[in-house]
């Protein structure tokens, strides 16, 4: 694992002019090990595919550069990379059945046909698209021309795995089950992938580290868990969890031996000073504005916490999504039980400060989580 | 369409062959005149019933116009065989040259790469007679005057911008993605736009070569102006026709006949294309 597959140092993509276009990637660094799976996770527009392009070499990198399994390759042309990919328009050669569609990757490999069509036909079933191999790009469905475009990508032998979008197009059943092949697949063989998403589901289930992009600047490069637990912005914090997670602007205030965090409406949150450890609360009281952030699955109802009033409440089927007016914004919570709250009904709602998230008020960067300094 | 009533299909019917009869109905006419000798095509009233005669037909193929005032030479097979030679090669060249010219406007935007294309496309707004002096000039003093060469070049003003643009809009609607598939997969950009690119603008091509042939084909006033007896093409060499003893119709006729065949039978071929290519390309690049 001490390889690194790729290494994207100070990179700086501009479409226009240098310094003057527009900055859709922001001095992006980031390493890669040899064997790794990564997500490239962002809302449309953040960076995510560019960053993708200019590995593969479609995109020119305006500044910085990448390395792929210790090559310096940003100024090569894409064949010249070793990099394989599979695009989110699927980009099948539409002359060409689906089976020679995934043929042709291997074709500049120069391999025997019989081990050729040993490797189609076991992607293939990996893909559960046997049965579709000799029909043409254009008379199969999207979810299918999907697959086959992900099979001309696996079938490769490369460095790198390029994956934009992999899944977007299949059903859910059918990309739950391939998640679970395409990742053992992606292991057994030791192959370094990245992958291109939007849906966290799909970044979770298959990466081991996720980069989290917004607005062209990388927020976080963690594992699943960590970005879950300790965020290190407000936008990671936001944008990682579903339902995303509760925030609200709160002043840091003490009273005796408590430690009050004032919220809008006269709310107030109100802690044994022990109750955070000695780090957290020194942090905590030499600010005066802070965000506190709650996850959702984070909230209880009790009896003795703070007011508020429900204003939605969902079963979906197998948890509750409760939403309340709270602190003149609103909060979500989830609970597992199916919960019969009358909409108007108030209830009382306490946290736990294990649970707590806290923000600084300006920069948005973490301060603690939980028990822990960011 | 099944849902069409009787009375409908019957108006429909004769709607088209009144369209078909305006249409149809030049060509016809030139097709009965080039049967027919200059005393009969100038009876009046005009008749549908005629006694046919080759003597037109003849006439063109040997060379020989016998008129009321003697024997007349004439090169209507030289001219035949001019336009076949130059509208070909013609598009032969702007095919070579258009065709990769169209596909780096359309993949690659470098600076001042839309003037550029439009510069070409202005080409053609230009009146030709207002080109044609100067070029005139211009070609005595490089020996360019009455060659194929110096034709064929001048030509590219008709065939050039044409396939330039028809093909470009075919290239754009291409999604780039599969050719960095392509490439990706190990392919130079050579090998991407030859075995990627040209195969799948293949119909936009035909449409834009089989155009620009027409346009070529039925050029006058370049060729009238720019090329002497021997290399004019028959839409110049038509003009001697109008003889000093009267106009030879018939003779005009046949040699009408003559020309349209060629591009008539092309166009029919490859119809499908010409009205595809169009549509798609043209109207959306």
């Amino acid at each position: 694992m001490s390889q690194s597959a790729l290494t994207i140092s100070g990179v700086d993509k501009f479409y226009g002019p240098i310094d003057r276009g527009v900055h859709a990637v922001q001095n992006l660094t980031m390493e890669i090990d040899k064997g790794e799976i990564v997500a490239l996770l962002g809302s449309s527009g953040c960076g995510k595919t560019s960053t993708l392009r200019m590995i593969a070499g479609f995109e020119e990198v305006s500044r910085g550069t990448i390395s792929v399994a210790g090559r310096k390759v940003h100024t090569l042309p894409p064949v010249k990379r070793n990099v394989a990919m599979a695009f989110e328009g699927y980009s099948l050669y539409p002359p060409l059945t689906v089976r020679e569609n995934m043929a042709f990757a291997l074709k500049a490999a120069k391999l025997r046909k019989s081990d050729v069509d040993a490797k189609v036909a076991s992607i293939a079933k990996l893909l559960e698209i046997e049965d579709i191999l000799e029909r043409y790009p254009s008379s199969i469905s999207g979810g299918q021309q999907q697959r086959a475009s992900l099979g001309r990508a696996l079938i490769r032998e490369a460095d790198l795995h390029l994956l934009d979008e992999p899944m977007g197009q299949l059903e859910p059943q059918l990309r739950a089950v391939l998640r679970g092949r395409i990742k053992h697949f992606i292991k057994e063989r030791g192959l370094t992938a990245i992958l291109v998403t939007h849906d966290q589901t799909e970044a979770n289930a298959l990466a081991d580290r996720i980069a989290v992009m917004e607005g062209g600047v990388l927020q976080q490069f963690d594992t699943p868990d960590m970005l879950k637990q300790r965020p290190a912005n407000l936008f990671t914090g936001t944008f990682v969890g579903e339902p995303p997670m509760n925030v609200f602007e709160a002043y840091v205030g003490t009273a005796a031996d408590k430690i009050n965090l004032r919220l809008p409406d006269g709310l107030s949150l109100d802690y044994d000073k022990d109750a955070f450890s000695g780090s957290v609360r020194d942090e905590l009281l030499k600010r005066q504005r802070v965000v506190i952030g709650i996850r959702p699955y984070a909230v209880r109802r009790s009896k003795d916490g703070v007011p508020a009033t429900v204003s939605a409440n969902q079963w979906l089927g197998d948890q509750t999504h409760i939403a309340a007016d709270f602190a003149g914004g609103s909060l979500v919570l989830v609970e597992h039980d199916r919960t019969r709250l009358e909409l108007g009904a108030p209830i009382n709602i306490s946290i736990d400060p294990k649970n707590l998230h806290v923000f600084d008020q300006s920069s948005g960067m973490a301060i603690s989580h939980g028990m822990e300094l960011a | 369409m099944e849902h069409t009533s009787l009375l409908e299909r019957i108006l429909r019917g004769a709607a088209l062959t009144l369209v078909v009869i305006f249409f149809m109905f030049p060509i016809v006419w030139i097709l009965m005149m080039s049967f027919q000798t200059n005393e009969t095509i100038l009876r009046i009233p005009p008749q549908l019933v005629f006694k046919p005669t080759l003597a037109n037909y003849t006439a063109l193929i040997t060379g020989k116009l016998t008129t009321a005032a003697g024997t007349l030479d004439i090169a209507f097979m030289r001219n035949l065989w001019n336009s076949v030679f130059l509208s070909v090669t013609s598009v032969a060249v702007a095919l070579l040259l258009g065709v990769p010219a169209a596909y780096a406007f359309a993949r690659h935007k470098f600076r001042g790469s839309e003037d550029i294309a439009f510069t070409l496309l202005s080409f053609r707004f230009a009146p030709a007679l207002l080109v044609l002096l100067p070029l005139t000039l211009y070609f005595q003093k490089l020996g360019l005057a009455n060659t194929y060469i110096g034709l064929i070049w001048v030509y590219q003003l008709i065939c050039l911008p044409l396939i330039l643009w028809i093909v470009r809009g075919y290239f754009e609607d291409i999604p780039a993605d599969i050719e960095y598939a392509y490439r990706i997969a190990g392919h130079s950009w050579f090998a991407t736009f030859r075995k990627i690119a040209l195969p799948l603008a293949g119909p936009g091509i035909a449409a834009a070569g089989l155009l620009a042939f027409i346009f070529a084909w039925n050029n006058f006033i370049f060729a009238l102006v720019l090329a002497s007896a021997d290399k004019q093409p028959v839409t110049v060499g038509a003009l001697a026709f109008i003889t000093s003893s009267g106009i030879q119709y018939g003779q005009i006729s046949a040699a009408i006949v003559l020309s349209i065949t060629p591009t008539l039978a092309l166009a029919l071929y490859a119809q499908r294309y010409l009205v595809e290519g169009l549509s798609l390309g043209a109207v959306k690049g």
